[in-house]
């Protein structure tokens, strides 16, 4: 309509550029018949045939997935305790214990862990040591999810089944874990990214030996840019989105919470 | 009436209640007490700390040492600028942006707000990946201008959702009201607007100027060697020289930094808020 309205516009189609073009380009010279990154060559799926016989890829990657289902799960049930026990009991602690590890620099939870882990616990780092700091900073956004969604609930419900003579346990099994079960559900594809995706948390705690996808792409990245890099970038990518969009489905927050 | 909140509460309370704080306690809450406790040992023969019996053995060697050297002030001091000039780019890139998604039809917006977060689903490593691959052909790549970009792009949305969240509640009728008492597009934005969404700049620049300070790979894989930031030291003394007394003195400061900074927006989006009451 008028010149600020233009440039507003314009504006912002920049900035969606900006957001866009780079990831863009990873994926395109995933798929191009040439080793250096420079120029376009045709069309080739090599990168990925290659990168299905990349033993250390594959290894990287069948760690990163396993760590992320079990933290998932166990991230799963302790958030939707705590989730369930803040709103319900309102313990002034316990926010502040499941919010901070989310709302710190990941490396000060990282360094904590590693100092943790090699000095009390006296334990090799590996798989184990991984998956206890996953879970760590997972707990707190199931919990935010499944609290959000209790608080958008009518407690008359809860009463009612009372009254009617449900114990505690049979309230919960029939009454309140269907109502939150897509909280869970988006609480546990959220953590299993968070998972799958955490790179500084993991490079602090992984110590010599095991690698996850993230920590397999560093080590690439430090050394040369490939396109092979390119293709294990755009599939970790389809699978993230596709969890992100999947999750949101279940709990809409959850995409303002993950950004 | 029976409150579901106000009965005793017995066994559940504590069933739902101690296995995630328990767990919080040992895996978190712990291990930060022990980097606190660590700042004041001394490094082991072989890194790492040196055996300790008793409060006797603790000393300030860390920071004295981190006081000491100009160098460490030098960074810290870096680490403010680059993060402050980071938030200072994302609240230009963000509010235009912000502004156009809240002013659109209802519909609309969902999916202009998703279009900012889709770019997020992948990988932080390979958002920077990006930037190498863009960069290095241009000769760009290690400096501070790549460090920027790379710290600009991983953290816009931080900006962009607390903005637009701010903006979209703003009353249109303020902006009519301005209009019909005279006053320009330009007069009504800083007059109106922008004193209305200081809570929403504040809090997005907690969000993302907190995280650059303790960044490590952003400088390490775009910045030169000159490019370092807070982040970098902590992990050079954790992972490379194992003096771990020094990486978590480092670590504290940082925390006081954090803690510090996290009060100060907490402080000023209030303060916004109360600012803004005249105005509105």
């Amino acid at each position: 309509m008028n010149k600020a309205r233009f440039w507003l516009w314009a504006a912002s189609l920049a900035v969606y550029a900006f957001l866009y073009i780079p990831l863009a380009v990873v994926v395109i010279f995933s798929f191009n018949d040439s080793m250096l990154n420079a120029e376009w060559a045709g069309f080739t799926t090599r990168w990925y045939a290659k990168l299905m016989h990349d033993e250390d890829m594959l290894r990287a990657a069948a760690n990163s997935l396993l760590i992320a289902l079990m933290s998932a799960s166990i991230a799963t049930l302790l958030g939707a305790m705590a989730g369930l026990a803040i709103h319900r009991y309102r313990p002034r602690w316990l926010p502040f214990l499941v919010l901070t590890p989310v709302a710190m620099p990941e490396i000060l939870l990282g360094v904590s862990l590693l100092l943790f882990f090699r000095q009390v616990l006296d334990l090799s780092l590996g798989l184990l040591s991984i998956l206890v700091a996953h879970v760590t900073f997972s707990i707190g956004f199931v919990a935010v999810i499944v609290r959000a969604r209790l608080a958008g609930m009518d407690e008359s419900i809860f009463e009612a089944a009372r009254d009617l003579g449900a114990t505690p346990w049979a309230t919960f099994r029939r009454v309140t874990l269907p109502l939150i079960l897509p909280a869970l559900l988006a609480g546990f594809l959220m953590a299993f990214t968070l998972s799958i995706d955490d790179f500084v948390i993991t490079f602090f705690v992984a110590g010599v030996g095991v690698n996850t996808l993230p920590l397999q792409i560093y080590s690439m990245i430090k050394v040369a840019v490939t396109p092979e890099v390119n293709a294990v970038s755009t599939l970790l990518m389809a699978l993230t989105l596709t969890l992100i969009l999947t999750a949101s489905r279940f709990a809409p927050d959850v995409l303002k919470g993950r950004a | 009436m029976t409150d579901i909140r106000s009965r005793p509460a017995g066994l559940t309370k504590w069933v739902v209640t101690l296995p995630p704080g328990l767990f919080l306690v040992v895996f978190f809450l712990l291990p930060t007490l022990i980097v606190v406790l660590a700042g004041f040992r001394e490094t082991g023969e072989f890194g790492g700390l040196a055996p300790i019996d008793g409060l006797a053995g603790l000393t300030l060697d860390a920071y004295r040492f981190l006081l000491g050297d100009v160098i460490y002030l030098e960074i810290f001091a870096r680490s403010f600028f680059v993060a402050g000039l980071t938030t200072l780019i994302c609240i230009l890139l963000a509010y235009p942006l912000a502004w156009l998604i809240a002013r659109s039809p209802k519909k609309r917006r969902d999916l202009l707000v998703l279009l900012v977060i889709l770019p997020f689903a992948s990988n932080f490593l390979v958002r920077i990946y990006a930037w190498i691959m863009i960069l290095g052909p241009a000769s760009l790549l290690y400096t501070p201008f790549a460090v920027i970009v790379g710290l600009v792009y991983t953290h816009l949305p931080f900006m962009l959702l607390p903005l637009y969240t701010n903006l979209e509640k703003h009353d249109p009728a303020l902006l009519e009201a301005a209009q019909d008492l005279g006053a320009g597009a330009w007069t009504r934005f800083w007059r109106v607007t922008f004193p209305l969404s200081l809570p929403g700049i504040f809090s997005g620049s907690a969000l993302v100027f907190i995280p650059v300070l303790g960044m490590f790979a952003v400088p390490e894989l775009l910045g030169g060697t000159g490019d370092i930031l807070i982040g970098n030291l902590i992990k050079e003394q954790f992972l490379d020289n194992r003096d771990w007394p020094l990486g978590s003195a480092l670590s504290i400061l940082l925390t006081a930094c954090v803690l510090l900074l996290a009060a100060l927006a907490a402080w000023a989006a209030r303060r916004g808020l109360h600012g803004t009451e005249a105005v509105s």
